[in-house]
């Protein structure tokens, strides 16, 4: 057969034969089209004798067959969208188990007796619609409950607005934004997850300028300066100076440094600051030495102690030592 | 504090849409486009490229001195241009003494450089040196058929990279339901040596042959062309396994213990698990029992005392 010798992808419409050489080097160019061409026509043949045996339904414009999926796999070009987190709602709503049911468009308004739309301009409920409240015995006096309603209203809306600002921070943390939306802190991406190149801002770009300004010979000291130009940012400390006078507060400094100095010599070699625990400790070590060297027993007793250590450890230790020697 | 900002303009929310990442891809824009230099006949190829895929393509017609695919840092502007035009196909002439005639195909995963392909062009005729009967001029948009011929598609490594590339560049969009009326052209791709391939345009003719299937005729329309493949780059398998993700909802889940037969139909296959009926013991119910017995039967299998652990001698 010569389906077999061919391989056919039905969804690319393509077939190819792997089997094909030419039998001897052509030696013009008409030969290698026309023996191309005739190749091709038994590749189209194979193409067509598969794709016509595909059930087909007649249309207007002609038969109409499905294709089968391309076996040829070809690279995507954008990546995969990724799953939109469940907003905080839809989380309470499944651990509740609360169902979404749809909404009618038209509802019935008792006020006027029609029927008008649940949203948008003229809706029922409208705020705007109604033309007197009844005063309430908890009503403060001076305060406008019509302004009072739209305060309320107002303060819902904007909590709604910063729900969804929440939730669309979520999707953006997973990457799932809505390709229309953009949160002002990121660039709107154009297309596929990747964000438009940022545009340079005024600040950024002044910054740029004194820093090519400075790099002059004089550090940018005698370049003239453009027309609403800022002078450059002094970046680094500035030096300062003792007084050369002796006096009280910034006079005395130079005194307070030179005494501290002074202190730190004499504190080396004072004896105020002697570590007494080391210093018993360094003795105690040199005492065990020379005791080695003669070959005397260690007698614990004899040790001179640096600090309170606990009766209570030493005895856990000997009775410890006790249980395991017998 | 962060803004919501979103589209005034429908118009601007639908494109974005549009350029939205998608779980099954419609297909892929090519951008057409050239170097500092082209000769005449690199013109008119990319010219008659853009002629061929007129519907999903975009061509540039101003000097890039700053695109080299191949090299570092010359793929930028190519990539900003594929993220502007929303093309994740390119097509770039260029003509130099060294590489003359000189066409880089690539495709760009997520506007990101994804393979290329360097080919050499000879032998080009155009569209308008053929003559044929003008009937036959494929329509714009027209699904095509490919054929490849040749053992080296397969064997050569370039080849086959630019098998993928061709037919990635001129199938157009993936279809389900296809109209036989509108079948009208072909690619024709020959592998003449390892590296050296004849490529052709054909519009098809469909003529009765007595049966169901048409017999199919070839007239060539142009453009034609040689391709010497130069320079490829094959692109990261890390990459490639990213690229080549299909969406998970349509993978079809395997039908186990079903079998479709020719002459039998569909056969499903049930297992019985095994009855045990030698060790499994029956319920005891016995009647001939006496029902006090029975019942304080029952009851102790209910409650039965657990056995206490015996404590263990240490020594």
């Amino acid at each position: 057969m010569a389906e077999s010798q061919y391989e056919v992808d039905l969804g690319n419409l393509m077939a190819f034969d792997p089997h094909h050489q030419f039998v001897s080097p052509p030696s013009s160019r008409e030969e290698v089209v026309k023996e191309a061409i005739e190749q091709g026509t038994k590749l189209v043949q194979a193409i067509a004798d598969a794709l016509f045996s595909l059930p087909s339904t007649e249309d207007l414009d002609g038969p109409i067959v499905k294709l089968p999926a391309p076996t040829t796999k070809l690279p995507r070009a954008k990546p995969l969208p990724k799953p939109r987190p469940p907003t905080k709602w839809e989380l309470f709503a499944e651990k509740k188990g609360i169902q979404k049911r749809k909404k009618e468009k038209l509802v019935f308004d008792e006020q006027t007796g029609t029927w008008k739309r649940r949203h948008g301009y003229d809706r029922v409920n409208d705020d705007n619609d109604i033309p007197i409240i009844e005063a309430k015995s908890t009503d403060e006096p001076g305060t406008d409950p019509f302004a009072e309603r739209r305060k309320e209203k107002k303060s819902k809306v904007e909590k709604q607005e910063k729900n969804r600002l929440q939730n669309l921070k979520q999707a953006a943390k997973a990457g799932a934004l809505p390709s229309h939306v953009q949160l002002a802190a990121t660039a709107l991406p154009i297309t596929g997850s990747q964000a438009m190149p940022k545009k340079v801002s005024k600040d950024e770009l002044q910054n740029v300028a004194g820093m090519a300004a400075i790099s002059t010979a004089s550090g940018g000291k005698f370049d003239k300066k453009l027309p609403g130009e800022k002078p450059p940012k002094h970046e680094k400390k500035y030096r300062k100076f003792l007084p050369a006078v002796e006096g009280s507060g910034m006079g005395a400094l130079e005194k307070q440094q030179t005494e501290k100095v002074l202190n730190q010599l004499i504190s080396k070699n004072s004896h105020e600051i002697l570590n007494v625990e080391k210093a018993v400790n360094m003795y105690n070590v040199k005492r065990e030495k020379k005791q080695r060297k003669q070959g005397g027993q260690l007698s614990t007793s004899s040790k001179l102690k640096a600090n309170k250590k606990s009766f209570k450890k030493s005895s856990k230790k000997g009775s410890s030592n006790k249980g395991k020697s017998k | 504090m962060m803004r919501i900002k979103t589209p005034k303009k429908g118009r601007i929310k639908r494109e974005f849409e549009k350029r939205a990442p998608k779980l099954v891809e419609t297909g892929k824009k090519t951008l057409i486009l050239h170097g500092t230099k082209t000769s005449s006949v690199l013109n008119s190829v990319l010219t008659e490229i853009y002629h061929l895929k007129k519907d999903d393509s975009v061509k540039y017609s101003r000097k890039n001195d700053n695109i080299r695919p191949f090299e570092s840092g010359g793929e930028t502007s190519l990539e900003f241009f594929s993220l502007k035009t929303d093309c994740s196909l390119f097509v770039f002439g260029s003509h130099s003494k060294k590489r003359p005639n000189n066409l880089v195909i690539g495709r760009t995963y997520d506007h990101h450089i994804y393979d290329l392909i360097e080919v050499g062009v000879e032998n080009f005729r155009s569209m308008g040196s053929f003559s044929y009967d003008k009937k036959l001029a494929p329509q714009i948009g027209s699904k095509p058929f490919f054929a490849f011929i040749g053992e080296a598609f397969e064997s050569v490594d370039e080849l086959k990279h630019l098998k993928e590339i061709l037919l990635d560049l001129f199938r157009g969009e993936v279809v389900t339901n296809l109209n036989l009326a509108g079948l009208d052209r072909v690619y024709l791709c020959t592998a003449l040596s390892p590296n050296r391939i004849f490529f052709s345009h054909c519009a098809l003719r469909l003529k009765k042959s007595g049966t169901v299937v048409p017999r199919m005729e070839l007239v060539e329309v142009g453009p034609s062309m040689d391709m010497v493949v130069r320079r490829h780059r094959n692109p990261d398998d890390s990459l490639r396994k990213e690229a080549m993700k299909t969406a998970p909802e349509l993978k079809k889940k395997k039908e186990k213990n079903v079998v479709k037969d020719a002459i039998q139909g569909k056969i499903g296959k049930i297992y019985i698990p095994d009855q045990k009926v030698g060790s499994v013991p029956l319920a005891n119910k016995a009647k001939g029992v006496k029902r006090e017995r029975r019942e304080a039967k029952m009851k102790g299998e209910g409650q039965k005392p657990t056995q206490k652990k015996q404590k263990q001698d240490a020594e």
